[in-house]
């Protein structure tokens, strides 16, 4: 029952993200990343982590994909790669530098390839969200407040930003700044 | 269950794919989102490890790079649209100099 389901999310994340890398319109894209997101989800799910279930789901695919749904459509940057491809042997390298990683990473894993994980009541333990976040608030406390900052900081980058970028056009057009 | 090694194997295509994404597409939003894809299948992996070990550390890990990817998404996102605001394209091409 395991395999059957890990087989068909992995083949549906595969699908997405291939689709996403052939896909020409910027909205298909993100679309087939969210689909992609999903089934990682999913795979959260299997791999016994509800609360990671959880944040993928709300802050990947919930908010960080709105953002960027948001963001192509603000910018109307659909399509961008009408114009022949300045570098052309970039594509064929890529690909073969790809299937490469691929192949070194598939022979290193099943060299050091060992039987099934661990079960039972050890497992139930690790996927307590309760655990989770004791840990979280204990051993972790100073790196979780850290990404308090991390976020902190950039909501003030994206205010600065925006704030210099409204300054300069107003400048161009001759009006100064308000 | 299932072992850990086709987490890894599935993850580190994932990977390639995102890696391919960066390497071959022009559109600087699609660049974002592999990145994004990069940053998943490194999750999934952290996370097969960490069952594969029993630990809830790795957990911790994911959360935190959840956390830096957001942060990362908000930034780039704003300086995606500084640069479209000044040069009027998301082609990555076309924009080889770092004044605005």
């Amino acid at each position: 029952m395991d395999f059957v389901l890990f087989f068909i999310t992995a083949a549906v994340a595969l699908i997405g993200a291939i689709a996403m890398l052939v896909a020409r319109n910027a909205v298909h894209s993100a679309l087939f990343l969210l689909l992609n997101f999903a089934a990682i989800a999913v795979l959260f799910l299997l791999l016994q982590s509800p609360f990671l279930f959880a944040i993928q789901l709300t802050v990947y695919a919930g908010a960080i994909m709105v953002l960027f749904l948001f963001v192509v459509m603000l910018l109307g940057a659909e399509r961008v790669e009408d114009t022949p491809d300045r570098i052309a042997w970039q594509r064929p390298l890529a690909l073969a530098l790809g299937v490469a990683l691929v192949a070194v990473a598939v022979v290193s894993v099943l060299r050091g390839a060992r039987a099934a994980p661990p079960g039972g009541e050890a497992a139930a333990a690790f996927g307590d969200p309760a655990q989770l976040g004791a840990l979280l608030f204990t051993g972790y406390l100073l790196p979780f407040q850290v990404t308090g900052i991390i976020l902190l900081i950039a909501v003030v980058g994206v205010a600065v930003l925006n704030q210099r970028g409204r300054a300069a056009s107003a400048a161009r057009r001759g009006t100064g700044v308000e | 269950m299932v072992p850990t090694s086709y987490y890894i194997i599935l993850s580190a295509t994932l990977f390639a794919i995102g890696v391919l994404g960066v390497l071959i597409r022009r559109n600087a939003l699609v660049l974002f989102m592999s990145v994004e894809l990069m940053l998943n299948a490194a999750n999934l992996a952290l996370v097969a490890f960490a069952r594969e070990r029993l630990s809830i550390d790795g957990q911790v890990l994911v959360f935190f790079v959840i956390t830096v990817a957001a942060a990362e998404v908000a930034v780039g996102l704003a300086l995606l649209v500084a640069i479209f605001r000044t040069k009027h394209t998301a082609d990555v091409d076309e924009v080889s100099t770092l004044r605005g």
